[in-house]
Parts: C-alpha cells; structure tokens; sequence
C-alpha cells in the first residue's frame, strides 16, 4: 500500500488523527495521537500491523523526532513508518509499550540516547549509560567529557573512598572549578595525548 | 527408545572422534591444531593485520607523497603525516613524520583502499607485542618503511599487478613527456 | 518447572528471597552482560538484564565519520557475523543512494551470508552446550568446523572475523581464484559433520531432559516483544525476511523456513540445525548459478572506493534489514546530504531478543536460566552496540 492509501485509511477508521506524509511515513502531528495511531494500525483489518520492528529517534536541532518501524507478518505489508515530533527543551511523547513489547528497551535506549521521556513506559531507566551519567550521548549539542581530567566532584568521591589522587590532576580539577569550567573534550590542540605522535 | 541410549550414541561419536584425530588427516578429521609457534600455518596472501609503507628503491624515497589521505580516511585516526620542506620552506612530495599508532588501528584495510600511490598496504607481521603501552606500539616512518621486494614475497599476485599498472602509467608519462621534452627539467 | 513437593516446604518455613548478581564476568553470560536475579531457592521470581558494559556509542561514531568509514565498525557489533552485519549497512546505504548491485556480487554476497549463518549457528549450538555443562566437547566441535569457514573468509577478505568485505554497490574485492570450488568441498564435507553432530546431540537423553519444556515461548509474545530469527521460529511462526523482502536476490533460491512447535529451548536449538541444512542448499544452488564473470561493484559506486569522502546520499531515509542468523538487522540511516550521515541507527536482534528473558525465566531454576540465555543467542557487542 501507497503511503497516501495507508494515510487516508486510517483516517477512515479514526477521523480525528491528523497525519502528514513527511519522506515516506506518516508525521502524526500531535504526539499525544500516536498511541491511537498504532491502534488504528493494529485493529485495521486492511493492514494487520503486528510487529513493531524498530524505535529509535533523531535530533533535527529545532525539535527531537521518534521513528517507527512496523510490519505485519501476517499480511507480509511493510514498513509502515510512523513519526513523531516533541520539543526539544521538554521532550514528552507517549510509550507503546502497552502495544508493542518490543518498545520496552529500544524506548529505554532512545530516553538514554536522547532523553525522551516516554510517559507511560514502565520502567524508563538508562540502558547503557550507567544512572548518574549526565547529558544525551546523541544529541547534537552533546560535548564529551575528557576522562583524563578529574573534576572536584570527583576528587570528592575519590577522596571519600581514600584512593590517591596525584596532585597534578587535583591542581586541574580545583582550576577547571576556579574557572567555572567542566572537563570537556575539546582542549586545546598543544594538550594532545601524549601518545599521538604530534612532534 | 530406552533411556540412555541416545547418549551412547553420541559416545560413539566422541569415541570415532578421538581415534580418527590419530589416523586421518586434518581435514577429515584428524589432529586440527598445530603448536604454535613451533608449527606454523601459511599466511594467506590477502591476510591484513597493520599496514606498512613501500618504497622502490632507498627508504629515503618512499612512495607515500605525504598527500594525507588516508589519515583523513582512517576511521579510527590512527596516522600522523606531517609533510618534509626543503631548506628553503618549500613542501617537498615525500613525509617528514609518519607515525601509526598500533594501538588504535583496527586492520579495516581502508588506508590501502583509499591510497592513490600505492604507497600503504597491509602488512602481514602479527607479532609486535611491546613491553609497555605507548611508545612499543607507536610506528614511526623508519619501522614502517619496508622494500617493494617485501611486499612482492607477501603478496605475489598483488604486487605483480601493481608493478605492471605503475610501470605502464611511467611508461605512458615518459611517452607524453619526450616530444616536447623542456629544457628545465622539473625535480 | 515448579516442583509441586517443594511448596510444603516452602509454606512451613519462614523463606526470604534472594538477590543475587551473575555477571558481568561470569563464564554463562556470553560477555559483559549482568543479570540481577531474585532467587526464591533455587526459582527465579524476578530477572533483570543490566547492560551497557560495552557500550561504545557506535550510532555517534557512525554520525562523525564517512559512510564507507563505519564499515569496519559494522564489523564489530555482532563479531560472529561480520558479513551478516556489513550486508545489512550495504543494502540500508545503497536504497537510500539508489545503488544497484551487480549479479556476481549479489552471488557473492549470498554465498558469504550463507557461511555466515552456519558459522554463527554451529557455535551458538556449541556454546549451548557449554551452558548446559557439557563442558568443550560438542563447542570444539564445531568450532573445528568453524575454522575451515574462517579460513576461506581470511582468503576471501583478509581477515577471519572482522571481514569488512561489503562496500556500497557490491564487494571489495573478486573471490580469490579457485575459491569457489572450496567451498564446495567444505560444503560436500559438511552435511557429514552435521549428521555426527546431531547423532551426538539430537537424541540425547540429558538434552533433551534439560531443554525440552524449559523457557517455553509463545507465538503471541514473541511477535509483540519483537523477536525475530530462530528465537520466534521456534515458536511456530515462519517468518523469514529472506523469504518476505526478498532482498538481494534470495526470490531466486528455493529453501524451506524451519519452524519449531513448541518454542522452548529444544526447538531453538533444532530450528538452528535445520537452518543449516537450509543454508547448505542456498550455498548449493548459488554456487552453481554464479556467473563465472562480471562487475564486482557498481559503475555508479566504484569512484567512491578511492575516494570516500565524495560520497554524499541524497538527502532522505533508508531503512534496511537482513535477516541475521540472530533476527532481524535493520539500519535505519538518514542523509543530510553531506558525506556523514546525520542519524544512524542499528535495529539490533540480540538486544531486543532480551526482553522476553525475564518472562522466559521466571519460574525455571537458576541453572536454567543459563540455558535460556544460551538459547537466545545474544552477542554483546550487538546489545551494547
């Protein structure tokens, strides 16, 4: 099925959902319509959705965008891809979890990678990033921290679990604090590893 | 079935397994292994694990021009070129500095692809185990360098197409060079 | 199994629960992969993966390099099947370029596939083994057949595991000569291996014992929770992405698509069985079909080997999948038209097929646990991605 066919027939079968062809999947323009959307697609007769392949998001700087992939396996019809849009500053968009399993950790990995937080998804923790990890690793704003210098809060755990600490790395960590700056990746080129080769 | 007997069964299997790894050959199902590094296995020709850098005829000429591509290339940023000037400031077409780090190439193979001179390829050398953490498995030029006669004894049918290509582009630039040879002849 | 003698016991003694912590070192975890049990006895009544101890970011360091570039990166995320992994990124980079693939490298490619999914199942089967405490014998096994299959890939590509073989609009380089007619003799040697193999495993009483009726999965579950390969064939539905996109050119080849019954450990194990012999068929007819000559890669790609950096895709998406011998590989990229891709996703089976390990697992014995994570099949450098 074209996707204006699969546009206008789930209209048919919930006339308030607002879709938009963006690319070749539907925008559902409201997020807050996505669940109803993906229950359209389920009870459709027409096209029987019952696998939901792959969840994932995509920072485009202006808002953050969820991707779906599904298929039915019993009709063998796919993809059917859906999308979403939220702010960037207060990311909100609706779990499928209650639809769907196969959300359960690609949303989880989603909120880790972008910080989207999936109202309604049981157990919306970081997947791979360790709890008190900070930032949103694919977002396109995120600066790496440089694990080679210590911040003070570090120093203070460090401190506190009585590992030494050489004092070169405490000088640097109570300066970056002096200065009101985070260990970040990006230093200055003449800071290189010191094993890069640079003469 | 009875109990049991599924498992006697697969005895039979370990048991033919084990006699036949004395008496047939490896590839029907004898002894697999070999004991390295008394034994060794022949490397195949299209083995890569680090790469290495040819030259024709001194090392002072490598073929590498210093052109930065396959640094710009590496996906793990493994290489460092820094190209050599002469006395006068001018950039000259070979490097003055190139450095590998061993420790962070992952033998993808793409500095070769991606090389327009010929001048990298893949090495087949796998012991390069060092003592300590940086500067053991930090190439630099000297240790890359290695003669086209090398390259020719690791990979045969390679280098003979590549020696044939390079000699028929040499041929072809003298060709085009000779009728209106100039008098001022470039370095 | 709930052992109806046990709850006597259990009801005339004040028991508490424990939590336990296996991983992520532990020899049955097929990595760095850490699960945080809750032990009523010996039964599991609550299991959580924990994960992320390889977790390299692999979609960011796609998104800052050239396409060609995450190539070998590709390579590393299920480690078993490079191939597999490098088909998948092919085909999802060359729908969203427009890119047509030359005859002999969709043979090629097949027949590389192929290889793949036996060397992946035969040492899935082996390291099942291992959990169940067959220590080495039947995992040696199969790894002695493993081996030769490696080695025609280090012929083939240069390197055993990570291959890096695939490029946009066909493969890196034409089969070394001669290559063709071994892998026709493994092939001829194999079938052999394969019945000893199952002689010595099939039948097995303590095999049997151990995975039949252990981890049972129903089909209903398995399509919501996503599962996809050999986990929800096992469960009855035949669902084969070779068979339903048929991608590259597997419309052209006739095998069957094993399913199992029941869905428990035994069938996922069978299903992986049957699905060599399967491959063995593909690899039987693509052997003959291949053209004995012929473009390797794409008039339109070939520039692009030299010079990656001038590869730009037009602006847009592209979703391809593979079926992996671990499920269902999808890569989901999108073109900003510049030479990075500005989103870069992998659909990976292995994580996915986990969420179903809690339901699987509850209600089994520890020792059972291992088994059904064995069963699963997860490579960590796949779920950590």
């Amino acid at each position: 099925m074209r996707t204006e066919e699969i546009r206008d027939h789930l209209q048919s079968l919930d006339s308030s959902l607002r879709l938009r062809i963006v690319l070749e999947s539907l925008l559902v323009e409201n997020p807050e319509d996505l669940a109803r959307a993906v229950r359209a697609l389920k009870s459709s007769p027409r096209l029987k959705i019952d696998f939901l392949s792959s969840v994932t998001a995509a920072d485009y700087l202006d808002f953050l965008e969820t991707v779906y992939h599904f298929y039915s396996v019993e009709l063998r019809i796919g993809p059917v891809v859906l999308r979403a849009r939220t702010r960037r500053d207060d990311p909100k968009i609706p779990s499928l979890c209650g639809l769907f399993r196969s959300a359960e950790l690609q949303e989880r990995e989603a909120y880790d990678m972008f910080g989207i937080r999936f109202e309604g998804h049981p157990d919306l923790r970081r997947l791979f990033m360790w709890d008190n990890f900070e930032g949103w690793p694919l977002r396109k704003d995120y600066v790496q921290e440089d694990s080679d210098v210590l911040e003070s809060q570090d120093l203070a755990w460090l401190e506190k679990n009585s590992i030494h600490v050489s004092q070169e790395l405490k000088t640097r960590a109570l300066d970056l604090q002096a200065r009101g700056l985070r260990a970040d990746a990006q230093r200055p080129a003449a800071e290189g590893p010191a094993n890069s080769g640079a003469p | 079935m009875i109990f049991g007997a599924g498992i006697l069964k697969g005895m039979l299997v370990t048991l033919r397994s084990f006699v036949n790894s004395y008496f047939k050959k490896p590839d029907q199902g004898g002894l697999f292994t070999v004991e390295y590094p008394e034994k060794r296995l022949v490397a195949k020709e299209r083995f890569r694990n680090f790469p290495f850098l040819v030259y024709d005829e001194k090392p002072e000429d490598p073929r590498c021009v210093a052109c930065d591509i396959c640094a710009k290339e590496c996906p793990p940023k493994c290489i460092t070129i820094v190209r050599d000037a002469d006395a006068e400031g001018r950039p000259l077409k070979k490097p003055a500095l190139f450095d590998i780090d061993l420790s962070v190439c992952m033998n993808c193979g793409i500095c070769e692809e991606a090389c327009p001179f010929d001048a990298i390829f893949m090495d087949h050398e796998f012991e390069i185990a060092g003592t300590e953490r940086h500067q053991s498995l930090l190439y630099h030029k000297e240790d890359l360098l290695k003669s086209n006669g090398y390259f020719r004894q690791i990979r045969p049918s390679d280098a003979a197409l590549i020696d044939a290509r390079r000699k028929e582009a040499e041929d072809k630039k003298k060709a085009a060079l000779k009728p209106a040879a100039p008098p001022e002849k470039k370095e | 199994m709930k052992n109806k003698t046990d709850t006597p016991l259990t009801e005339d003694f004040d028991t508490q629960t424990l939590q336990i912590n296996v991983g992520p070192q532990h020899p049955a975890t097929h990595g760095v992969f850490r699960m945080d049990l809750t032990l009523d006895g010996e039964t599991v009544v609550r299991l959580k993966p924990v994960m992320g101890y390889l977790h390299r970011n692999h979609e960011q360091i796609a998104e800052n390099m050239t396409y060609a570039a995450s190539m070998p990166y590709t390579d590393r995320l299920d480690y078993f099947n490079s191939m597999s992994n490098n088909f998948g990124y092919a085909l999802a980079v060359e729908k969203l370029a427009g890119i047509e693939v030359p005859e002999r490298a969709d043979y090629i490619r097949v027949i590389l596939a192929e290889l793949t999914r036996i060397v992946n199942h035969i040492s899935v089967i082996g390291f099942l083994l291992n959990d169940l405490g067959a220590f080495f014998t039947p995992l040696t096994y199969a790894f002695r057949e493993r081996e030769k299959i490696l080695d025609l890939f280090e012929e083939i590509a240069g390197s055993r595991m990570m291959c890096n073989y695939f490029r946009f609009g066909g493969v890196k380089r034409d089969l070394p000569p001669g290559l063709l007619e071994r892998i026709r003799t493994m092939m001829d040697v194999f079938p052999r291996f394969l019945d000893e193999f199952e002689a010595l495993l099939t039948d097995n009483d303590i095999l049997c014992l151990r995975c039949q009726n252990v981890g049972v999965l129903g089909r209903e579950l398995a399509l919501n929770a996503g599962l996809s390969g050999p986990m929800l064939r096992a469960s009855g539905l035949g669902y084969d992405i070779r068979k339903v996109d048929r991608y590259s050119i597997y419309g052209r080849f006739d095998f069957k698509v094993p399913v199992g019954s029941k869905g428990d450990v035994y069938d996922r194990y069978y299903v992986r069985v049957l699905e060599m012999r399967e491959s063995l068929k593909i690899l039987d007819q693509a052997l003959r079909q291949i053209p004995s000559s012929g473009d390797i890669i794409s008039r339109k790609a070939a520039p692009f080997l030299k010079a990656p950096r001038n590869f730009k895709p037009p602006v847009g998406e592209a979703y391809g999948r593979v079926e992996s011998p671990k499920g269902e590989l999808g890569f989901y990229v999108v073109s900003d038209g510049s030479p990075q891709p500005w989103r870069y996703h992998v659909r990976a089976p292995s994580l996915i097929n986990l969420t179903v390990l809690e339901d699987l697992c509850i209600g089994h014995k520890l020792a059972d646990a291992m088994v059904i994570l064995g069963s699963i099949d997860i490579v960590l450098g796949e779920v950590d991605h």
